[in-house]
């Protein structure tokens, strides 16, 4: 528990909450881009550079923006009306922290943990990379596909609306 | 081939830089207070008035007449004519004006006084620099400091101040015309009044209770 | 002698080091090294401002400032002391924050851009064994951190409560994001052929010298390519012309800046000229050898002094572009992004393994020039035939 941990990890709670409470949307997009970076130290802190530094590059700077810009273009991200708490929040607290001592319990007494902690694997860039074509070859291929007819259904929504946007402008 | 025209792009502003450091007519900068730019003949910026000869009071073009007073848009003129007249180019006595002030805060150099005067007396000069420090003493300018000798107007506009000479010097040709052609017509007359007496003098005895005819020449 | 110049820095700062006991010399290591960097930088960020004008005036026909050299003192130096009544002005100015401004937001957006530009600078080999720190995965900590700029342009440009800065800032990260991909596959080529993200290592494979001359990545086909790529990309990264729309004055008066005055827009222009620096010392190390030397004979010369060269030659180079062309607008940008560059970087991927794998010999450099520049000159001439030129069609209004 060096104190590096605990500041890092006190940063990354306490964005997260932020992220969940405040009552401004684009702060709250804010806040969990400080929550990302949180976490990316603590990656770093594992010594697991490459996650980490693709933490940053994935998520503040591809992900956080994409919220953001979907908070703009459909909301005005002006402050609500009524609090951010529903009315029955204690309820809600206390099942919450049943389901959370519960599912503790039971994955600290599984024996998917083991009881000593084995020694760190080598996590170098080149051994994700021999990973990854190796081993993972077939998840990696599949996530590029997956990815690629993401990016072209992005594509044919954006023309039909353009094409819409022809059709209606034509008629006099 | 894309990237073509950006490259010829480059080598012109490349040779424009590289000239700059060889060749002093690539800049067109004057670099101001220390190098002006010639200004050209017709440039034109506040009014000041001519005077012919050494003595700024007695050469003084301006007779006082007011007319570019009247004509001048933003008023910025003001006149107190004098009391007696002295002589003008023409020999003939005018006014001339005790006070002359420009406000060069309201001039706007619109030349009117420069195309309704008369007598050639107020012209635009090409000072500039002319800040001050005191805003409305200093920007007002009196006589003394308005006027400005004919030949300080021929070194600024040549070509105008010859235009203006000459309609001074033919003015003065039409006025000693003027006066000859007055002496020899009052020479002529005296001479056939002359005459006419004399033959009166020659009938009068033959023509008795004839009214008596003034005498002419007095 | 020169070996000894060389690791001058080095030397000091391990002596300087030296007088303190083992816990605190990585602090005061750090410490030191994050002074140089802050000192230095800024200092060249400050020239290159008075540069740029002095340049684009000459471009111009005109002289730039030549007259404030040191202050209170006739000496004019040739206008160089320029920076410092530019840097005392900004610090003067009244700070105007809008009453519907987002108070935090706006304070923080400044802030939020200058840190990972500086935190960028700490991967930079500015000489032989002058990095700061020398990660594995150095490259992609670069691209990572250039990565969190966008989020402080949106700050910037949300925060102000303002049409032209939302649509400025909008305009800005659609185009940082759109250049930041041809920037990333430029670089993966380097990746590729090197076979390491960690940026020392590059520098040590372009390191040799065959007939004098080095192995720089750029005198390679996939490498020119390459380069030219990462070049046009930077530009496009930084906002400077022909990409400079986001902040252009006679478009949107600023963009995303127009709410900042003083001190914070100073603070705002320094990341932006210190991103340029950094992207600008990124493309030098990946394609132009870093603070290798061009020519086997001159290798004496200090590493430091050639990675300054090189850079301030770059520079003028950015400057000398800027004089040059005029502003893309924005649909023209990024179809040149996603029609042209992207296209073109996939295809230098595809060329440099093919160099990899034809091993050493002429037949390498046949084919991949032939490639390469023709899929230049086909995707050139798509793009120029793309742009119609003729009566213009008003789509709603008719």
């Amino acid at each position: 528990m060096s104190p590096f941990f605990i500041i890092t990890a006190v940063v990354t709670l306490l964005g997260a909450a932020f992220a969940m409470s405040l009552r401004n949307l684009v702060h709250c997009a804010l806040a969990m881009a400080v929550a990302f970076s949180g976490i990316a130290a603590l990656y770093l802190q594992l010594d697991a550079q490459f996650v980490g530094f693709a933490e940053i590059l994935v998520y503040v700077g591809a992900i956080a923006i994409l919220i953001v810009f979907a908070i703009l273009l459909t909301r005005s991200g002006e402050a609500p009306e009524k609090s951010v708490l529903t009315s029955c929040w204690m309820a809600g607290i206390a099942v919450s922290a049943m389901v959370f001592t519960m599912l503790g319990w039971a994955v600290l007494n599984s024996s998917a943990i083991p009881k000593e902690t084995p020694p760190a694997p080598v996590a170098t860039v080149k051994n994700v990379g021999d990973a990854l074509m190796t081993k993972f070859v077939l998840p990696l291929e599949i996530i590029g596909l997956v990815l690629t007819a993401a990016m072209i259904g992005a594509v044919i929504i954006a023309l039909k609306e353009e094409s819409k946007n022809e059709n209606s402008g034509r008629k006099p | 081939m894309l990237g073509e025209q950006i490259i010829k792009g480059m080598a012109v502003t490349a040779r424009n830089f590289f000239g700059s450091y060889v060749s002093k007519e690539r800049l067109t900068t004057v670099q101001y207070p220390e190098e002006h730019l010639v200004p050209k003949e017709n440039t034109r910026q506040f009014p000041f008035l001519v005077y012919d000869g050494d003595d700024w009071e007695k050469g003084l073009r301006c007779v006082a007449c007011q007319i570019c007073e009247k004509e001048c848009p933003p008023k910025c003129i003001y006149i107190v004519k004098s009391k007696d007249k002295k002589p003008d180019y023409k020999g003939q006595p005018q006014l001339y004006p005790l006070t002359f002030d420009i406000d060069i805060s309201v001039c706007m150099s619109c030349q009117i006084c420069v195309e309704v005067c008369p007598f050639e007396s107020i012209k635009m000069d090409t000072k500039f620099e002319l800040s001050t420090t005191d805003r409305f003493g200093d920007l007002l300018l009196t006589k003394d400091k308005l006027a400005k000798s004919n030949r300080y107007y021929q070194k600024l506009h040549p070509q105008d101040a010859a235009d203006s000479d000459a309609v001074i010097a033919g003015e003065k040709a039409k006025a000693t015309a003027k006066v000859k052609a007055a002496a020899e017509a009052k020479v002529k007359a005296d001479a056939e009044a002359k005459v006419k007496a004399a033959a009166a003098a020659a009938t009068a005895p033959i023509a008795a209770p004839v009214p008596a005819t003034p005498p002419t020449a007095k | 002698m020169f070996d000894k110049l060389d690791q001058i820095f080095v030397t000091a700062l391990h002596w300087l080091v030296s007088f303190l006991p083992e816990g605190l010399r990585p602090f005061v290591s750090a410490l030191i090294c994050i002074a140089f960097v802050m000192s230095v930088f800024p200092g060249v960020f400050a020239l290159t401002t008075v540069l740029e004008r002095k340049i684009l005036g000459r471009i111009q026909n005109r002289y730039g400032p030549n007259r404030v050299g040191i202050p209170f003192t006739k000496i004019r130096l040739c206008g160089f002391g320029q920076f410092i009544p530019d840097g005392i002005k900004s610090l003067t100015k009244e700070d105007i924050v809008p009453r519907a401004a987002d108070k935090v937001v706006h304070f923080l957006a400044p802030v939020v851009m200058l840190i990972p530009v500086l935190l960028s600078y700490a991967v930079l080999p500015f000489g032989k064994h002058m990095t700061i720190t020398d990660y594995d995965a150095g490259l992609l900590f670069f691209f990572a951190v250039g990565g969190a700029v966008e989020v402080s342009v949106f700050m910037a440009g949300w925060s102000s409560r303002n049409k032209y800065s939302l649509l400025g800032a909008m305009r800005a990260i659609a185009q940082m994001v759109s250049y930041e991909i041809p920037l990333i596959l430029s670089a993966v080529t380097v990746v590729m052929i090197v076979g390491s993200l960690n940026l020392n290592d590059i520098i040590a494979h372009q390191n040799q010298y065959t007939y004098g001359i080095a192995h720089w990545h750029v005198f390679t086909p996939w490498g020119l390519v390459g380069f030219v790529l990462f070049f046009i990309a930077s530009l496009a990264e930084s906002n400077r012309t022909p990409f400079d729309l986001p902040e252009a004055e006679s478009e949107i008066i600023a963009g995303y800046f127009t709410e900042y005055s003083g001190f914070k827009f100073a603070l705002f222009f320094l990341g932006e000229y210190l991103g340029m620096f950094a992207i600008i010392g990124l493309g030098i190390t990946l394609f132009l050898g870093g603070w290798t030397s061009p020519v086997s004979f001159l290798t004496w010369i200090p590493s430091y002094v050639w990675f300054l060269s090189k850079l301030m030659t770059i520079v003028f180079v950015f400057i000398w572009i800027r004089g040059t062309l005029p502003r893309l607008r924005m649909d023209q940008l990024m179809n040149f992004a996603w029609k042209f560059m992207l296209p073109l970087a996939l295809i230098n991927i595809l060329v440099a393994g093919i160099w990899h794998y034809l091993g050493a010999g002429a037949l390498r450099w046949l084919v991949c020039s032939v490639i390469i520049f023709g899929a230049y000159a086909v995707l050139g001439r798509g793009l120029m035939h793309n742009q119609k030129f003729g009566k213009r069609i008003y789509r709603y209004a008719e």
